[in-house]
């Protein structure tokens, strides 16, 4: 809400500078968000009298002036046709600027020296009218800036009104708190009606078909007006509230709206049919062109205000274009009513119509302004166009609109909330400064009644808001609360924060992607029309279709990412990302929501290592997560080749288990992805899902004491088909659960030159200890035959070379 | 003879301070020492010495020979000392080239202010909770109440899922699934992922939240001043100036902005705090009682108060950081520096 301090000060004496009352207004809850100085856009204007005009001799368009400031004549060439002798006119003299940045010069016009300029309204942006020169109140002394003759300066407030506030979308909302804030009494503007004697019950009638909607319309009827500009007092009123003049009638409409909160309507009535007014909801696909010459197709739950036979204006919206004030109107019929918040609220959004009046229709006007602001506005008409009120009003009140109720207030519970002891005398002033009914109602308790323009205050709490908000916060003293200890654990976010310190310091650095991806993102990370993952959250308003799904896998934010680093030149990058993936359930139920934490690698190994540029790969990633459930504690970790992930790479992917439960995924990122991408460089991803690991991960940790005996170690390297993976020769190991094997771990992998196509090497190194003597090697020897033997016979493998190795 | 042999002791001396290397030394101790040495010339010689000045003679000898020994030897220490010294050095290597570890990975900044308002509050007794992102319009809205076709919905731009499913807009509705579940006292933290339908400098589609809530007997909005007060001057320092004006929020009354000082410009007035020297921080109030009816708890009993603030705003303000869209660019130029 934009307020003029000048416009403000009609209503209440305002002594305290614009600072100063707007950081009262602020800390009393509305919140000045900036304080805007008006000036006009011109200097060097002032008052002149124009003593005489003659032609010019060498055009006929212009003629000559002179003009006096009362201290010194000049001469003027002037173009306008409206001007004579003894006008007091605006003079830009030399020096002078205007606006669109003119500098006025002496200057010879056909040879005619003029020093200055007279000006329209229109030159100098205080009024649209550019038809001649601006005619002044010959009241004026003579040589008076223009700015100051007019008083054309002002300071505007621009206030934050929260939606709790409907009565501070009005002057005189925002001059009562300025009264109640500053000890200072509101000068309601006084209204008186000259009525003529047609009454205008019988000219016209208003039906209200739908009362719910509707609950009062009332209606005045001004004939003979004539429509014309209005004065600019009024204009630069509108101006300053950032709206825009349009003739005498609509702007008293705006006017009133601005001054009283109350929106209201004039109807050309010899529009109407019939001569009528009735109120009802729209049909179905019912048309309506409004005054924004929009045609619009209505549902059938639009509230419409119609004549005999067709709709006029959508209630409480916006009018329509078929009864607009015209520049021949002459009877104009004046709409004030209530209409239901919801219902306005509804339409409005519906239609897309967020106009000024629907703003505040559905905060809620005051029900008890309706006719106030009828009258207002009627008596304003008359007074700018010349015409004259018909007797009477039509009010149409089929249903009690709900208004403010006795609120009880106990003292007590105003200390319960604040905490501090607020002196019944301060509360009681507070109450009544802000127009409420206080009576005493028993011991520490009072019946209040907020004024009928106060529709939000309906409950004790609501008072005590009021109290403490003008009794101010600031005087409230800071106290801490008296708590008792309770036990605070936070398993799941203990988890993450020590998963963000084992990425972090494995090199990775946390990004947060937006949650929403595009549609055709999933097309590009392959995944298939039949994956679980394609039933996905869909916004349905979304603000681009590139955010339009939530996201069912990290996945996409990840290689986004990577592609944008690249791009910058950062092309070893390894990133991880910890939030959730969406999966829609079935309509009505909200989606699976799981928690993941993702990560990508690609590039070097690490970053501008002077000597090492090796690529990462698969094994790189592998081991970071290996190190993840290390830290986690979180044992039986297997990975296993299949399932694998479509947009992984068939034959470098794994699915990670915790015993028999997937945990997620692993790999290299498919290379159609990376193609498609464009992106040169190969990219590993895991994906695991953080709420398992959350369950999976152990807090205890159970030591177990150590042999202080030396080690055996053997090492053996197996010739063997290349399909047998490393993990099934571990298993056949640990299945025999040999007690002296303390370990077993592989130290070489070869395929190519020596050994026989399609097999591989694989070196195992074996730890033999005891926890009770040191070991013989033929006890060591014993254990270990068993082992190779096993491993021999199952895997049909050959000893390529065996080795021997004591700790 | 004896005359003969201070003479020595003297040349011998002079001669092991003026040597300059370790073959000069050797050299020496041959001259002196050796076989064939003067020392043990001198001493073959006992014989020419009077009978009663040979035991003298023998152990002024024999000290003369002890001193020359373990002067010798002493330098010759030295001087291999010396040696594997400059051996070592041959080795020197560039300190000032980098390190070969693997380049730490950083936390999002987001993170981190999350997680540092995590550990105050956990620290003042408040639990983390966390809530769905996509949310019922019950616990996002009405259990907030703010009631369908109420103007309050104004002031969050909602992204629908469907009718009644919403990206939540706010980490409020935790509030309400947590007092659905447990009987007073409250008291939680929660952060996360919030949506609104809103993009351009100042927004982004989605940012972070944390929200608090306390409730529990006697809780004044004294009380909410003050836990608030310390948790700022924490984050901000103990310095910071810090105002509580009246706001509106469906579902806390009376409600309460948090600003602080503005932090650029120290009050003064600057772009950043629209020229006010104040800085918007949080939001704040006392539970409505109509909250707690949705919850079923006794609002004549329990008084509390909930808050909510925006990291991405902290993180702003705390680092100096100018644009909200660089927090979900994932610039590496922009991450590497938290």
């Amino acid at each position: 809400m934009l307020v003029s301090l000048k416009w403000l000060k009609d209503y209440v004496n305002i002594s305290l500078k614009a600072e100063k009352l707007a950081e009262r207004m602020t800390m009393s809850g509305l919140e000045v968000e900036a304080i805007k100085e008006i000036v006009p856009a011109f200097t060097g204007v002032v008052t002149a009298k124009i003593i005489s005009v003659k032609p010019h001799p060498n055009a006929d368009n212009l003629s000559l002036c002179e003009v006096t400031d009362g201290a010194k004549k000049y001469p003027v060439v002037c173009g306008a046709k409206n001007i004579k002798a003894g006008d007091i006119v605006p003079l830009a003299k030399v020096g002078a600027t205007i606006p669109g940045g003119y500098v006025i010069k002496e200057a010879r016009l056909r040879g005619e020296l003029s020093e200055g300029m007279l000006c329209s309204e229109a030159e100098l942006e205080i009024g649209d009218d550019a038809s001649g020169i601006m005619q002044l109140s010959h009241g004026f002394k003579l040589g008076l800036p223009l700015e100051k003759a007019l008083d054309l300066k002002d300071t505007v407030l621009d206030i934050n009104v929260t939606p709790n506030r409907a009565d501070c979308l009005s002057m005189l909302g925002i001059a009562r708190e300025a009264a109640a804030l500053t000890n200072k009494k509101i000068k309601i503007p006084e209204i008186r009606i000259k009525e003529n004697d047609q009454s205008i019950k019988r000219l016209t009638s208003v039906k209200i078909m739908d009362p719910e909607l509707c609950p009062r319309y009332t209606a005045r009827m001004i004939k003979n007006v004539t429509i014309g500009p209005s004065p600019v007092w009024l204009k630069t009123r509108l101006e300053a509230a950032g709206m825009r003049a349009i003739n005498n009638v609509v702007d008293v409409t705006n006017f009133v709206m601005l001054e009283m909160g109350q929106p209201l309507h004039a109807f050309d009535f010899r529009f109407l049919e019939k001569g009528r007014i009735i109120v009802r909801k729209s049909k179905k696909d019912e048309e309506f062109v409004s005054l924004d010459g929009k045609s619009r197709k209505l549902t059938d739950d639009t509230l419409l205000i119609c004549d005999g036979v067709k709709p006029i204006a959508i209630g409480g919206i916006m009018g329509g274009l078929n009864s607009e004030v015209k520049e021949d109107t002459s009877t104009i019929l004046l709409e004030s009513a209530y209409f239901n918040p919801q219902s306005i609220r509804r339409s409005a959004r519906k239609l897309g119509m967020p106009t000024d009046a629907a703003f505040r229709f559905e905060r809620g006007v005051d029900p008890e302004g309706v006719v106030r602001a009828l009258n207002r506005a009627a008596q304003l008409i008359a007074d700018l166009s010349g015409g004259s009120v018909c007797r009477g009003y039509i009010d149409e009140y089929p249903q009690k609109i709900k208004t403010v109720k006795n609120i009880k207030l106990r003292l007590t519970r105003v200390h319960q909330i604040t905490g501090t002891k607020i002196p019944t005398a301060e509360i009681l002033k507070i109450l009544r400064s802000l127009e409420m009914k206080v009576n005493a109602a028993g011991k520490g308790v009072y019946r209040v009644k907020p004024p009928s323009f106060r529709m939000d205050l309906t409950r004790e709490i609501d008072l005590i808001e009021e109290i403490i908000r003008i009794y101010g916060y600031k005087r409230v003293p800071e106290t801490l609360p008296d708590i008792s200890i309770t036990e605070t654990r936070h398993n799941y976010q203990d988890m993450e924060k020590r998963l963000r310190n084992v990425m972090n310091g494995m090199g990775f650095s946390e990004v947060i992607n937006y949650s929403f991806i595009a549609p055709s993102s999933l097309d590009n990370v392959l995944l298939p029309t039949d994956d679980k993952r394609r039933n996905v959250v869909a916004i349905s308003n979304p603000l681009t279709e590139e955010q339009s799904i939530m996201r069912p896998t990290l996945l996409v934010g990840l290689l986004d990412t990577l592609k944008k680093n690249i791009n910058n030149g950062y092309g070893n990058l390894k990133i991880f990302e910890l939030g959730r993936a969406f999966i829609h359930r079935q309509k009505g139920k909200l989606p699976e929501e799981k928690n993941f934490c993702a990560a990508l690698m690609s590039g070097a190994k690490t970053d501008d290592l002077w000597g090492l540029k090796t690529p990462t790969d698969f094994f790189d990633l592998k081991g970071c997560l290996e190190n993840l459930f290390f830290d986690l504690k979180i044992s039986n970790i297997k990975f296993a080749a299949s399932p694998s992930e479509p947009f992984l790479h068939p034959g470098k992917s794994c699915t990670v288990f915790s015993g028999e439960i997937p945990l997620g995924c692993m790999g290299v990122i498919h290379p159609q992805i990376m193609a498609k991408l464009d992106l040169k460089q190969d990219a590993c991803f895991f994906e695991i899902n953080t709420d398992l690991i959350a369950q999976a991960s152990k807090t205890v940790v159970n030591y177990a004491d150590f042999s202080r005996f030396p080690a055996i170690n053997r090492d053996v390297a197996f010739v063997l088909d290349k399909k047998i993976e490393a993990d099934y020769i571990i298993n056949i190991i640990s299945n025999l659960n040999e007690d002296l094997l303390e370990n077993v771990v592989i130290f070489d992998i070869y395929e190519g030159k020596g050994i026989p196509e399609g097999t591989k090497s694989i070196g195992f190194r074996f730890s033999y200890r005891s926890a009770q003597r040191t070991l013989t090697d033929s006890q060591a020897g014993e254990v270990h035959e068993r082992i190779i033997r096993n491993i021999v016979d199952l895997t049909k493998a050959k000893i390529r070379g065996e080795n021997k190795q004591e700790e | 003879m004896i005359e003969n042999l201070q003479q020595l002791e003297k040349n011998a001396l002079a001669e092991i301070q003026a040597a300059t290397n370790e073959s000069e030394i050797i050299a020496i101790r041959t001259k002196y020492l050796g076989r064939k040495g003067l020392i043990t010339q001198l001493l073959r010689d006992i014989a020419k010495v009077p009978q009663e000045q040979r035991p003298l003679f023998g152990k002024r000898c024999n000290d003369v020979k002890e001193l020359l020994t373990s002067r010798i030897e002493e330098v010759l220490r030295l001087q291999s000392g010396q040696n594997a010294e400059e051996a070592l050095l041959k080795e020197k290597i560039d300190v000032t080239l980098p390190g070969r570890a693997v380049k730490y990975g950083r936390t999002h900044p987001v993170t981190q202010v999350a997680q540092e308002i995590c550990s105050i509050f956990s620290s003042f007794g408040f639990s983390v909770v966390e809530g769905p992102e996509v949310e019922l319009d019950y616990y996002n809205f009405e259990a907030l109440n703010i009631p369908k076709d109420h103007p309050a919905r104004d002031m969050q731009d909602t992204f629908y899922i469907e009718e009644n499913i919403v990206l939540r807009t706010h980490t409020s509705p935790v509030q309400v699934r947590v007092m659905e579940k447990v009987k007073p006292p409250v008291r939680i933290l929660s952060p996360g992922r919030v949506y609104r339908r809103d993009s351009d400098v100042s927004h982004t589609p989605m940012f972070h939240q944390i929200e608090g809530l306390l409730v529990d007997q006697g809780i004044t909005f004294g009380d909410l001043k003050g836990i608030l007060a310390v948790f700022l001057k924490i984050i901000f320092g103990q310095e910071t100036k810090i105002r509580f004006r009246p706001s509106f929020f469906p579902f806390t009354e009376p409600s309460a902005e948090v600003d602080i000082c503005c932090v650029i410009c120290k009050g003064e007035g600057c772009r950043v705090c629209k020229q006010s020297g104040w800085l918007e921080i949080l939001g704040s109030g006392m539970v409505d009682p109509a909250v707690f009816k949705y919850v079923g708890y006794d609002s004549e009993k329990y008084t509390g108060f909930a808050f909510g603030l925006g990291l991405e705003r902290i993180a702003m303000l705390k680092y100096g950081v100018s644009d909200i869209r660089l927090f979900f660019e994932n610039d590496f130029r922009f991450l590497r520096q938290f």
